[in-house]
């Protein structure tokens, strides 16, 4: 059976992605992330890191500068916020069509690279975006402080049509819901859901598989008629305006860019993500994201109180000496879990979270001899990583 | 009447020549085998067709344009396809996956945006593509990664990727090397079916068995130069061919 092209088990897939991502508020709370600021970034860093799956899965290219378009993308949202409207949406289009723009200039220079003169130069631009925010581009950013709205925006659009914000600070709304809170992580949510959803599509489509061969045999492609280059181009472009989109709504859920959401660090982060969770799969860099910014926010809120009652079972020494070897690896040590768990995963599981997954199911099912070819089954797409 | 045109074809790698005039005039429709000598310059000759390497002086046409100076995928999408020494495949993906790309290629030319709708099992370019891996005996193994194929599958799987464009022109870089006597004679098998759909071929091999039960033509390259173009039998008995391949011997 199919509708709209797509088959009933990705069909399948994307309904209950749908559904864990609107019941985020209740699935969530069990582990204390059900907070709307936690479940904003979950949705958040999830576009982003699906965007960068799209380049570094399927063509392999390791990008390391992607943080220069979510950087972009908020300094453009937080843009349209001042000079348009407070309304959501024509900031998170420009935000888009800008990230767009940006790494099509990046990428157009880039790709005359690959492998790691590839990384390095998208590294070099990411760097120089950063340092030209906080230096030469202060009149567009806003240097240091960081762009910020102020009382007399001109705001053109809700000036037209009478809205009136009085004299306090406007925050960004959708027709007059509120962007923060639950209404906040709704709109995230959503463009999560879109975006998953766009993604399957190219995963499925012959492009994608256009973008497999990229990362596979380029001589091969050249080769067989197929120009390379615009192919790569192509991705990397998607990329970016997935980052700009997911830098966009950063500045929807708070109004407010600085340039430190440019550095490299930042870009490192959505590498970690993607691996994490699993590269080259569909739900792999979206559970990473999620896993990564959890992490972030709950092992750095632990502190040495909630250690000594952690372990106040144990003698007083021992307890001392617990809280202090534990310490280390929470609050502001969070870094250590999360880098040991990075070593773990890498090493042990190198298909990530989603390779994990897949092997646990493949202990409880028994895998049937024989592929799709040989039960009958003619509708099954080619290739169906989930 | 000829295809593929060669003339006064020269390459130098610094002091050596690789090449030094070459002139080859490939017929339509025929199995062209170019035989020679390790470092004769057959695999020189052939990266000056597909646009890996550029010659020195000289011109290479094909079906009336002209081959130097354009991209290797701009020559592919002319009509020619290539097989390598050793195989070029899409080693992550699956063997149908490998056979449908070169389809699309043909299909959509160089560059195609077409992310919307699904890769689907049915459709003329899958049923193409499935009924290629029959004819080199792969139907079995569509849905394996094709990194995993021996090494023999993978160059049948080069050979149907190349086949299933309908290629005007197929060269062919030594297909046959490395492989067992059986694989070698279900290869031959193979491309007199190919040969006998009209695909014009150019052979470079070192297999004389191959040559002979293939080959309509057969040029003779030693030392960057044609040393003979002649019908099979008659290059069978050319004593310079014997000085300058077998050194002396009798074939």
């Amino acid at each position: 059976m199919r509708f709209m092209g797509m088959n009933k088990r990705d069909w399948f897939l994307f309904i209950g992605f749908s559904v864990v991502t609107l019941l985020g508020p209740i699935i969530f709370s069990p582990l204390g992330a059900g907070y709307p600021d936690l479940l904003q970034k979950f949705a958040i860093y999830g576009i982003f890191a699906l965007g960068f799956n799209i380049l570094f899965g399927l063509t392999g290219y390791l990008s390391f500068g992607h943080a220069a378009f979510l950087g972009v993308g908020s300094y453009t949202a937080v843009w349209t916020f001042k000079l348009l409207s407070m309304n959501p949406i024509p900031a998170i289009i420009f935000a888009t069509i800008v990230g767009g723009l940006f790494s099509a200039a990046i990428g157009f220079i880039s790709l005359r690279r690959t492998g790691i003169y590839f990384s390095i130069l998208t590294l070099a631009f990411a760097q120089m975006s950063y340092n030209l925010a906080y230096s030469v581009l202060t009149p567009i950013t806003n240097g240091e402080t960081g762009l910020q709205l102020t009382q007399d925006d001109p705001r053109a659009l809700d000036v037209a049509f009478g809205r009136d914000y009085g004299a306090v600070l406007p925050s960004s709304d959708l027709f007059g819901i509120d962007m923060t809170g639950y209404p906040g992580f709704y709109f995230c949510g959503v463009m999560l859901i879109i975006c998953f959803f766009i993604s399957l599509r190219i995963f499925r489509s012959p492009f994608g598989m256009m973008l497999r061969a990229v990362k596979s045999n380029q001589n091969r492609m050249n080769y067989t008629g197929l120009n390379t280059q615009p192919y790569a181009l192509t991705a990397f472009v998607i990329s970016g305006m997935y980052a700009g989109l997911a830098g966009g709504l950063l500045a929807v859920t708070d109004p407010l860019a600085g340039a430190e959401r440019m550095q490299w660090t930042a870009s490192g982060e959505v590498v970690l993500m993607t691996i994490l969770g699993g590269s080259g799969t569909l739900l792999g860099p979206v559970i990473g994201a999620g896993v990564i910014k959890y992490f972030e926010n709950i092992f750095s809120a632990f502190n040495d109180t909630i250690l000594e009652q952690a372990y106040s079972f144990l003698p007083e020494t021992m307890q001392h000496i617990m809280v202090q070897v534990s310490s280390l690896f929470v609050g502001e040590g969070w870094h250590l879990t999360l880098g040991a768990l990075f070593m773990l995963i890498v090493i042990f599981l190198p298909g990530g979270l989603m390779e994990g997954m897949r092997r646990i199911r493949n202990l409880f099912v028994s895998k049937p001899s024989g592929g799709a070819g040989s039960d009958g089954n003619a509708d099954t797409p080619v290739q169906n990583p989930a | 009447m000829s295809i593929l045109n060669i003339v006064d074809l020269n390459k130098s790698f610094g002091g050596l020549r690789a090449l030094s005039n070459v002139n080859l005039s490939i017929d339509k429709a025929s199995v062209h085998a170019i035989i020679g000598p390790n470092g004769a310059g057959k695999s020189t000759l052939l990266n000056c067709f597909v646009g890996r390497l550029e010659p020195d002086t000289g011109s290479v046409t094909f079906d009336g344009k002209s081959l130097l100076g354009i991209k290797p995928h701009e020559i592919n999408q002319l009509g020619v396809s290539r097989v390598f020494q050793t195989p070029e495949i899409f080693g992550d993906l699956t063997v149908l996956d490998n056979v449908m790309i070169p389809g699309f290629a043909r299909r959509d030319g160089a560059f195609r945006i077409n992310a919307w709708n699904p890769v689907r099992r049915k459709g003329p370019i899958a049923e193409k593509a499935m009924a290629m891996l029959k004819d080199v005996g792969l139907d079995g193994k569509a849905d394996q990664v094709a990194g995993q194929l021996s090494r023999g599958d993978k160059r049948r799987l080069e050979l149907a990727m190349c086949v299933v464009q309908d290629p005007k022109l197929l060269l062919l870089d030594e297909p046959t090397a490395g492989m067992s006597r059986a694989d070698t004679n279900k290869t031959i098998e193979l491309m007199q079916t190919i040969a006998k759909r009209g695909v014009t071929m150019v052979v470079i091999e070192h297999d004389m068995h191959v040559v002979f039960s293939l080959a309509h033509k057969i040029s003779v390259l030693a030392q960057g130069t044609v040393i003979a173009e002649d019908l099979p039998e008659k290059i069978k008995g050319d004593p310079r061919v014997q000085e300058a391949y077998l050194g002396g011997a009798h074939l």
